[in-house]
This record gives structure tokens, sequence and C-alpha cells, in this order.
């Protein structure tokens, strides 16, 4: 049960382990507030895993600590087997927020060159990486726009492709599809589902949308409110998605039985 | 084609609000025999604009000259001393209220005293209290922008391990931009004005506020009206000067306007 980076090749690792977690702000001060508290959960390589719970519950704050955006006040987190500041300056996984967060100064290609560029890699190799992933979002002709040109839901999928350009083996969601209206979210997220079957990344995806949550994921993190704890782990196991899934009776059955661990935990 | 037609549509409101109360004006002083030492009309005006043409484009080339030497170098130091503020907290804490006072004062009456400063056939006086007019501007939307900091694109950074120097040249250079082109905006039109009325207080005898005054004095209402207009130009060409730059440089700040 160590995280030590030891010699164990990593695919044996899991992607995320997040041992006896707890997270207060302004401990010890006046308006101490206990956000997370004894959070157990191994998230596999090559898993989707949705954290659900009502608002408040600290779930963006779990996702923030495997991040490495904010530190833990206790319990202990392992990234790719890694602590979680090394996976952190090792780039091991990408991000993507609710705002998009494009920088309007760049094209759309150079947006999703950021990362690479940071890497260092050279210009005709991140040029070409950059071509891919806009093709692997369907915005291969809109490579030299720039993100004020783009709709929101355009600029979201800019967004996921610059968190998956340098091949991250995780990808961290908060709420991306927060914004969008019903139509292009059910859309975003068919995309997202191909994507990840695509390329094998593991996800760990912030929602408070149940359906949302259930059509993504293959195991569904369902949080109480503050101090926020694990409730239950829904395991969706539904196969291969596609439009139809959305009115499928299993799909509807899991629904309901996320909702009622939502309800149980309010 | 629809691009010109908006265009169009955009410009041809206030020209023709602009057209209308100009004929107002001048139907106004014909109709009521207004006096011309009380408003002289847009015929008169443009008459002695005509005969002074050359006079004018003079006069006008020296204030502007002295509104653009100040307004560069108040520029560079607005933004030298916004860069230097953000980076180094203890100096913004000891500058900006400073700053925020300086800017309530009418700095514009020190004009006197920087002709004592300076002998009276040197621009500087004239330059230097542009310099210190534009500075201020500057200096504050500099700041601002380089310490309004976008919470996502930071943490972005951060999840790429991205050094405080990249965040510098690659977050909070370029969003900083488009406030300090507010700032430039705002100080565009301050050199025009503080270089035109410095020279009211004396001195050279050679800019459009030196004429203003003299033709005034010798009650030459219509000629001094001419180097008003000259002096509404020039400060109109240098705003536009500014908005141009901002269009250019920072393009999507006029996409998304509300978003901030």
């Amino acid at each position: 049960m160590t995280a030590e980076p030891a010699a164990t090749p990593e695919g044996e690792l899991p992607a995320v382990e997040l041992l006896a977690v707890a997270k207060t702000f302004h401990a010890g001060r006046g308006g101490q507030v206990d956000a997370l508290r004894d959070i157990n959960l191994v998230i596999e390589r090559g898993e989707f895993v949705s954290l659900i719970g009502p608002s408040g519950c600290g779930k963006s704050t779990l996702l923030r600590l495997i991040a490495n955006l904010t530190d833990p006040t206790a319990g202990h987190i392992a990234v790719n087997g890694k602590s979680a500041r090394q996976a952190r300056l090792d780039q091991d996984y990408g991000m993507a927020f609710q705002q998009a967060g494009l920088f309007e100064w760049r094209t759309v290609a150079k947006n999703i060159e950021l990362p690479l560029e940071l890497r260092g890699w050279d210009r005709a190799r991140r040029q070409a990486r950059a071509e891919e992933m806009l093709k692997l979002v369907k915005l291969g002709d809109f490579a030299g726009h720039h993100p004020w040109e783009l709709s929101g839901g355009m600029q979201q999928r800019v967004a996921i492709a610059r968190a998956l350009a340098f091949d991250p083996p995780l990808l961290l969601m908060d709420e991306p599809f927060g914004a969008l209206d019903e139509m292009t979210r059910e859309h975003m997220q068919a995309e997202l589902n191909r994507i990840c079957e695509e390329t094998g990344s593991t996800a760990v995806f912030v929602t408070h949308s149940i359906p949302e949550a259930v059509f993504l994921s293959d195991r569904v993190v369902v949080l109480s409110a503050r101090p926020g704890r694990i409730v239950t782990v829904v395991e969706v196991g539904l196969g291969a998605r596609n439009d139809d899934t959305r009115e499928s009776p299993e799909f509807f059955k899991k629904i309901t039985e996320v909702r009622e661990a939502l309800r149980g935990s309010a | 084609m629809t691009a010109a037609r908006r265009r169009r549509r955009a410009w041809l409101p206030p020209l023709l609000v602009g057209v209308g109360l100009l004929l107002a004006w001048q139907v106004f002083v014909e109709v009521r025999h207004i006096k011309p030492y009380l408003l002289p009309a847009p015929s008169a005006i443009w008459h002695q604009i005509a005969t002074n043409k050359g006079d004018i484009l003079h006069a006008a080339r020296v204030t502007g000259t002295n509104a653009l030497v100040g307004l560069l170098a108040g520029t560079v130091a607005g933004a030298a001393g916004g860069a230097l503020a953000s980076r180094f907290r203890f100096i913004g804490e000891l500058t900006t209220p400073v700053a925020v006072a300086v800017n309530a004062v009418p700095i514009i009456v020190l004009i006197p005293i920087f002709n004592n400063m300076f002998s009276t056939t040197s621009a500087i006086p004239r330059r230097l209290m542009v310099t210190i007019i534009v500075f201020f501007p500057i200096f504050m939307h500099t700041l601002r922008g380089l310490t309004e900091a976008d919470a996502t694109k930071e943490e972005l950074m951060r999840s790429y391990a991205a050094s405080e120097w990249t965040v510098l040249r690659k977050v909070r250079i370029p969003g900083a931009l488009p406030f300090f082109f507010t700032g430039l905006k705002i100080a565009s039109s301050l050199s025009v004005i503080t270089a035109v009325v410095a020279e009211y207080f004396g001195g050279l005898q050679d800019g459009l506020g030196s004429h203003i005054v003299g033709a005034a004095s010798n009650s030459a209402y219509g000629r001094a009206w001419a180097f008003v207009t000259a002096s509404c130009l020039l400060g109109l060409v240098f705003y536009s000067l500014a908005v141009t730059g901002e269009r250019i440089i920072v393009p999507w700040q006029h996409r998304h306007e509300g978003a901030r």
C-alpha cells in the first residue's frame, strides 16, 4: 500500500490512489470548513470515473487535490504511483475546467500547442499534433481561427483537445460541459466517450448531472453533503455507448441508483 | 458587403447628427443675429480655417509633436512603473495610493512653475507636463491588468508546472494588454488636451493653444475657433490611433465586450 515511486513497472500501479484523504479550509481558525473527510478511492488505469454530489460537497476540491492544485490536510495521494506533486511536475495529467480558459491571443491550433511548447516539442511536431487533435475533436477546419470566433461548445472541444494533446495518461475534468446547453452537452458527452475509448485514457470527471455521470462513466462516485464523504460507488457497466444508450432501461436503472444514493446522502 | 453595410450603419447616424448640429448652429447664429464674440457661425470658422491653413498646420504639428513626445515618454514610464509595482508588492502598496491621490489633483496648474524652471524658449515644460499627466492612467491600468489574474489560465499553467517567468510571458502580459489599451485611449486624449492647455500659460508662441489665446485677445473670434477646431481634430487623431492600435493588437477585446 505504499506509493513510493518504486521499481514497479508503471503499468501495474493504479492511476489514482486516495488514502484517508481529508481537506479542511482555514484549519484552526474561525470559519473553519471541513470540505472532505476520510476519502478512500482507487482509480484503475483506463477507467472513467465521475465524482457527483450536492453542490459544495467538495467534489471539485477532490479533483484539485489529485491535480496538486491544492494540498490535503491529511491522508495520502498517489498519482501514477508518484506523489501528486511529482505527477504534476512530470505533467502526468491533462486538465479541463468549466471555463474553456483558451488564450484569446492565440489561434485554436496555437492553444492546443501550448502544453507542447512548455514540454519543449519542436515546431513541426507541435503542428502535426495540433492538427491531429483538431481532427479528433472534429474542428479540423478551425485551426487558424481565434477562440472568440468559436461557439461555447467548440471552445470547450478545443480545451479538451488541449488537455489531451500531450497524451497524458490521466485526464482531469471539472464540469467541462457545465456551461453548455443540453443538446451541445449530450453531443460533447458522446465525443468525449469516443475520444476516451480511442485514446484509452483514464479520466476523473466532476459533474452535478446524473445522466452525464452515468452516460460517461465506468463508475460513479457519490459524495455526501459537506463534509464530503464517499457515500457509495455505483458500478455502471453499460458497455459501448451510443445515442440509444440514453433510452435504454439499464441507463435509467443506473440513473435511479445514483439518484437514490444522492438522496440518501443529503 | 454585409461588413461594409454594417460599417456604414455605424458611421452614418453620428455623421448625420454632426451635420445636423452644424446646420442648426449656422441657422441659429444667422436668425438670432448672435454676435461673433459670443459664437461665430460655422461658415465664418470655416472661412478662417481656409485662410489660416498654413498657420494651423504648422501649429498643429508643433502641438502634436509635444503631445506625442509626452505621450510616448509617459506611456513608457507608466508601463514600466506598473510592471514594477505588480512585481514587487511593496512598491505597489507604496505607490498606488499616491498615484490615486496625484491623479485626483489638477496637476496641470504646475505648468507656470515648470515654465520658470526651464527657459521660456523651451518645449520641455509642456512635454514634461504631458508626460506626467499620461503616466497615471497608463500606470494604473497596466498595474491592474498585470495583477488581475485569470484563475482558469493560471491553474492551467500550474498544472503544466510552468515557471513564474513563463506564466508572466504567456498569461499575464498578453492578458494585461486590453487594460493597457484602455489606459492608452484615455492617455491619448489627455496628451492633446494637456499640450494645448500648457500653451495658455505663456512660453513659446508656436502651438495651437498659443494661437487660440492670441486670436481671442485680439478679438479675432473666428480665428480662435479655427484653432479650437484644429485642436479637436488633433485630439480625435490621437484617440483614433490608440483605438486602431487596440483593434489590431487586442482584437478579442471588442468581440466579447460585457464578458469582462
